[in-house]
């Protein structure tokens, strides 16, 4: 066990430098150069754009660049974001809203993507189990950002049951219709992992024997059928954490959210290398890390399950 | 499926009871390997298909989806086949009209027929979703065939390559790339939203290929082959590729509705198909200004595409209850 959560550990260091390395480059990439678009109207002055480009480090091949970021990272320096705010402060603003959003989204997916999964589960072939099923299919096939605009129109604008957008005012009511949207897509794989593990389940030969020896079907469904068929559920839900989060940006966008998104967009359109990295860094690693965690959970859930 | 079972190969009906044989095969201990292979290498995976082509045709779900498609694809191809009207023909001042005999659905902002549109929208749709799909089967495939059957540093080093791109959400890598590629017009446009889909979108297939390559390669009949001296190559391409070719091809089924979300996101946030190409993703992305005043400029294009992802999706279900092993009975 040990042993194998420390080679995962030591498997992560490539992945996280291959991925900030992708990264870098992609945003070293991007068109135009920040710091004539520092100046904006006003005419260029080269002595202060060539200081501005060496204490950004600008000025170097990108490889040099990278490397001094790295050296940044470790020693706990996240650099300086072109408008003078260190980029720490931008990620310390940023995340607590999107991983307020995420687990908001997270426990929305959960409730109602295993409840009315077990129940179409247990009934198979029946009615709510169709409907079920077409429902998460639809659920799936209509974008995210479509059913953002139609809920904000209809909840928000229509009906004004809850606040259109997030703005400054982050609360779980004004994130309720956010976490709703982004949840939407996540549910319906939930539902539908749920409904096909709990029906597997339902067929399996212990199943069989425990009805057999007279248990009340409570009893089968809660002790024997659920807890089997959750563990799937149970892992899915965490690895969805890193994917919600990374995919918040555009249900922050419809939404104003002061998120991570948000920031991320921001900082892409003004190539702000440093504040780009830095916050994909952060999601990279809490992908990782929720990865990490699910195996290890798998395990603890199933003990047919060894880690080596 | 027990071993007795492979031994025969029955050609009865799906009911008879008990199939007759039609060819016999000598019991194990007499047989010789060069005669097992033989028979590994065609039966199972035929009796397979042609089970999973039994079951598909008595799903509704699969009759569904495939008329669904059929339309679509029709839609693709001859777009001149269901309105008449060319689509980039508007009229100022039919703006926001109503139905009226021969525009269905009425005219948006700019006096355009919200019917031609929403047909000729379906090309560049389908299209970057199908051509993005078959890039991810084949270099996902790839990888992953390479990383399960050969293991060791192989496995470790594509496995890592995966995990990198795997980390990076696909929505978020594709605005970076695509700013820094910045807008094209025609088919180089068209075909950076599809190369940057691809590049991070084939990880999914490469982990579900060397799953399955992983799976097969420490089975008998791959064992046995190899005993016989047939090379490694030809045992990847011979057997373990058709028994990875159930999950590759239900995850790309799938895939490919979500690709085309994919793009839709992409041109509504504006780093997506050039806007010539009208997508629905555009269509949407322009109409939702007004969906307060006008929601069917913005309804029609996105139920298209909606009834197109599902129409996939389903596909891709009904197909892995008839491939699925654990489902047949």
């Amino acid at each position: 066990m040990g042993w194998y959560i420390g080679r995962r550990l030591l498997q992560m260091i490539p992945v996280f430098l291959g991925a900030t390395l992708l990264v870098y480059a992609m945003v070293f990439l991007l068109p135009g150069d920040p710091i004539v678009a520092m100046f904006g109207e006003r005419q260029v002055n080269a002595a202060v754009a060539n200081q501005l480009r060496a204490q950004y480090h600008l000025d170097k091949p990108f490889i040099i660049q990278y490397l001094l970021y790295l050296k940044g990272v470790v020693t706990g320096n996240f650099g300086m974001s072109y408008s003078g705010r260190p980029v720490s402060q931008i990620v310390a603003q940023a995340y607590p809203v999107t991983v307020k959003l995420a687990v908001m989204a997270l426990c929305i997916e959960a409730i109602f993507g295993v409840v009315l999964g077990v129940i179409a589960g247990l009934r198979r072939g029946g009615w709510f189990d169709s409907t079920a099923l077409v429902l998460s299919m639809l659920l799936i096939a209509v974008p995210t950002f479509v059913m953002g605009f139609v809920l904000q129109t209809l909840l928000g604008i229509k009906l004004q049951w809850l606040p259109v957008t997030v703005g400054g005012e982050v609360s779980v009511k004004s994130l309720l219709m956010p976490a709703f949207v982004l949840a939407g897509v996540s549910m319906a794989y939930v539902l539908r992992l749920t409904r096909n593990s709990v029906a597997e389940v339902s067929t399996a030969d212990y199943v069989r024997t425990a009805t057999a020896k007279g248990l009340s079907r409570h009893t089968v469904v809660t002790k024997h059928i659920l807890r089997n068929s959750l563990i799937p559920v149970v892992t899915f839900l965490g690895a969805d954490l890193g994917n919600l989060m990374g995919g918040a940006i555009v249900t922050e966008g419809i939404f104003n959210v002061p998120g991570v998104g948000n920031a991320l967009y921001q900082a892409i359109l003004k190539s702000e290398g440093s504040t780009v990295v830095s916050l994909v860094t952060i999601l990279v690693l809490v992908f990782i890390i929720a990865n990490l965690v699910v195996d290890l959970l798998y395990a603890a859930l199933d003990p047919r399950i060894r880690l080596v | 499926m027990s071993s007795r079972q492979i031994k025969t190969q029955s050609s009865g009906g799906p009911d008879s009871e008990l199939p007759t044989p039609r060819h016999f095969f000598a019991s194990d201990d007499t047989a010789l390997l060069s005669d097992v292979d033989v028979f590994d290498e065609s039966a199972p995976p035929s009796s397979l298909w042609r089970e999973a082509g039994r079951k598909l045709v008595r799903q509704p779900k699969f009759i569904v989806s495939v008329l669904l498609i059929a339309v679509i694809l029709l839609a693709v191809a001859w777009p001149t086949l269901f309105t008449k009207v060319p689509k980039n023909s508007c009229d100022l001042s039919k703006s926001l009209d109503g139905p009226s005999a021969g525009h269905p659905l009425g005219f948006e902002k700019l006096g355009c027929d919200i019917f031609s549109r929403v047909v000729n929208g379906a090309r560049p749709s389908v299209s970057v979703g199908v051509l993005t799909t078959l890039l991810v089967v084949i270099i996902g495939g790839l990888i992953g065939a390479l990383a399960g059957w050969y293991g060791k540093w192989v496995d470790a080093l594509l496995s890592r390559i995966t995990d990198i791109f795997f980390a990076l959400p696909l929505v978020l890598a594709a605005i970076v790339f695509l700013q820094a590629f910045g807008q094209r017009g025609g088919f180089l446009g068209v075909f950076s939203v599809v190369a940057v889909m691809a590049a991070f979108g084939w990880p999914q297939m490469a982990r579900i290929t060397r799953s399955a390559v992983l799976a097969v390669k420490n089975s008998d009949f791959v064992t046995a082959a190899k005993a016989i001296g047939v090379s490694r190559g030809k045992i990847l391409l011979k057997h373990a590729m058709p028994n990875a070719a159930a999950p590759m091809i239900v995850t790309a089924t799938v895939s490919l509705g979500t690709y085309i979300v994919a793009e839709a996101t992409l041109s509504f946030l504006g780093v997506g198909l050039p806007i010539t190409t009208r997508s629905w993703g555009w269509q949407i992305s322009d109409a939702k200004t007004m969906l307060r005043t006008a929601p069917e400029v913005l309804l029609w294009p996105a139920a298209a595409l909606a009834l197109t992802v599902l129409a996939f999706i389903m596909l891709g279900d009904a197909v892995r209850d008839a491939l699925d092993p654990k489902a047949r009975r």
